[in-house]
């Protein structure tokens, strides 16, 4: 499994009630479930992913996160999960306050911009950026509205969102982000998880 | 159009208070069983049928002499697999296929006719709901069915929500809608209209209303396909036949086909069932059973939901199935729900669409090995 995956798996603890928000083909939520005995749904926009959820034996519903987690009531599960998806929503905000008003805590990922491989390969090669987390073209990338470690850290704090654990991700190495170091951790995180309340 | 030797019935003694106020006992139903219940009598579904179906689910259906209605997804090693699943299906009361009907005598030995009383949907799984004491079994492993079929399975929950452990509603509604009330009504018309339909009084050693009950069952089954299914099966293909004949025969391949449909169902179908049972489906509102919250019929159950819809389904979009998808989710039940691709309309829940099949199994399968 991912290291991601095995990162956002730590922060969930026991018997927990989970929502996995673009939950793909089920891997996370086979993982929670199998190991925590995490009681989990998913939502997928995609019918393929979402048969393979149901191979694998998992509830999910086949929906679009703009439009069908109004479905869900206040605070119904005790974590929502979002794997490297807000980028790609026509509105990230909008998706993010409703992770937070149907989840007690949400956990989010984000594909660093600010990451140095990112930065690099716009400033020497002048295309846009490939990298392990952005593997794209420009023209077929999912990612509407792609943002930095920091940009999300401050985008967060002016929404009175508290941060619970804000973490960076480097290939293995994980080590958390804080005010002071934020400006270091944009540079060398291919990817931020953050575990936020509202 | 009753073949009664072969076919197996319940007699329920016990009283039945209808909807509508009636009670009725000492009612007949029949059914039919595929493959064999186990000691634990933890792997029985119950199969509910839809508007023109009956008990005969998979093999050869022996009034029709043709396959059962649910072929594709019902027998060995198929989606709902009767190696492993004890399937039970019955005709509904108002039926014609066995069950309590208005083809039926009155205590007067007299055919019912429209005396027979009207019935609903919550008849018909309050009816079918002794089935499971004459079989033994206190809970069942799935309930499920398509169109009128998955409305019975959403009132069989509502009514008796701790037995079952999953349900799986296909291509419904929890509440018919005034577009499909009006297909029923334009059927119903129909029938009525044939002057042989006598208000209900033929019988079947006189002529019946075959042709209004063949008007309304090509009505009806435009309704199961998709526009673009009609088109790529038929198109504006000739009939036998090398030019237009500048008559009223039937020049189109599509008329002759829904000609043939009419005709076929007839053999086979009893026009004041088609009344009663389009009414039961009508009636169907089961929110306003709950002061139109639809959540509420729900809550008591902690069965897993697996909903099913199909994109070209214009009859039961959908929509109106996510409806039912989004009142459980409110009260936080679990439910997973799938829209199938797939252009052959409302009737992709009995054809071969394989996407269908192996969600349809996957869930079952996954969730009995969870049992």
């Amino acid at each position: 499994m991912k290291n991601e995956f095995q990162v956002i798996a730590d922060l969930i603890e026991k018997d927990k009630k989970v929502l996995d928000v673009g939950c793909a083909d089920g891997t996370l939520m086979k993982f929670l479930k199998d190991n925590k005995n995490i009681n989990i749904r998913g939502l997928e926009i995609s019918k393929e992913r979402v048969q393979e959820c149901i191979s694998k034996g998992l509830t999910v519903i086949e929906g679009n996160a703009e439009k069908d987690l109004k479905q869900f009531p206040d605070k119904s599960f005790d974590y929502v999960i979002l794997s490297q998806t807000l980028q790609a929503f026509l509105n990230p905000e909008l998706v993010l306050d409703e992770l937070l008003r149907v989840g007690k805590k949400a956990i989010v990922t984000i594909p660093n911009f600010g990451y140095w491989k990112v930065r690099f390969h716009l400033l020497f090669k002048g295309t846009m950026p490939i990298t392990k987390t952005l593997p794209d073209e420009w023209y077929n990338t999912p990612n509407l509205h792609m943002c930095t470690i920091k940009d999300f850290f401050h985008f967060v704090k002016s929404k009175d969102i508290k941060i619970f654990k804000s973490l960076a991700l480097n290939n293995l190495n994980k080590s958390t982000i804080n005010e002071s170091n934020l400006g270091v951790k944009n540079l060398f995180a291919d990817l931020g998880i953050f575990l936020i309340e509202k | 159009m009753n073949t009664e030797k072969n076919i197996k019935t319940l007699i329920v003694k016990k009283p039945l208070k209808l909807d509508c106020g009636k009670t009725i006992k000492d009612f007949p139903i029949a059914y039919e069983t595929y493959g064999s219940l186990n000691s634990k009598k933890d792997n029985a579904i119950l199969v509910f049928h839809a508007l023109t179906g009956d008990q005969y689910v998979s093999g050869i259906n022996p009034a029709t002499n043709k396959e059962g209605w649910w072929s594709y997804a019902v027998g060995p090693d198929k989606a709902i697999d009767t190696n492993k699943y004890f399937v039970i299906c019955s005709n509904v009361i108002g039926g014609c296929m066995g069950s309590y009907g208005p083809s039926h005598k009155d205590p007067d030995q007299k055919i019912f006719g429209t005396n027979f009383p009207v019935i609903t949907i919550n008849d018909m799984v309050n009816a079918q709901y002794n089935l499971l004491d004459h079989f033994g079994i206190d809970k069942l492993f799935s309930i499920t069915g398509g169109s009128m079929g998955g409305m019975q399975v959403l009132q069989f929950i509502s009514n008796f929500p701790d037995k079952s452990k999953t349900v799986i509603p296909i291509a419904t509604t929890s509440s018919h809608s005034a577009q499909n009330i009006a297909f029923n009504e334009l059927g119903r018309q129909a029938i009525t209209a044939d002057s042989n339909w006598k208000d209900g009084n033929y019988t079947s050693n006189e002529t019946n209303p075959g042709k209004g009950l063949a008007v309304a069952r090509m009505a009806a089954h435009i309704t199961y396909l998709s526009k673009k299914g009609l088109q790529e099966k038929f198109g504006r293909k000739l009939q036998e036949r090398e030019d237009l004949k500048f008559g009223f025969d039937a020049d189109f391949q599509i008329e002759s086909y829904l000609r043939y449909q009419g005709s076929v169902f007839v053999d086979r179908f009893d026009a004041n069932s088609y009344l009663y049972i389009t009414r039961a489906m009508d009636y169907f509102d089961l929110a306003k059973q709950f002061n139109g919250n639809l959540s509420e019929a729900f809550k008591n159950t902690n069965a897993k939901f697996f909903i099913i819809s199909f994109t070209s389904d214009w009859l039961y979009p959908t929509q109106e199935n996510k409806d039912i998808v989004i009142a459980l989710n409110s009260i936080g039940a679990d439910v997973g729900f799938v829209e199938i691709e797939s252009d052959k309309g409302h009737d992709s829940f009995l054809l071969d669409v394989p996407d269908f099949l192996s969600a349809l199994k996957n869930f079952l399968d996954k969730s009995y090995e969870e049992n």
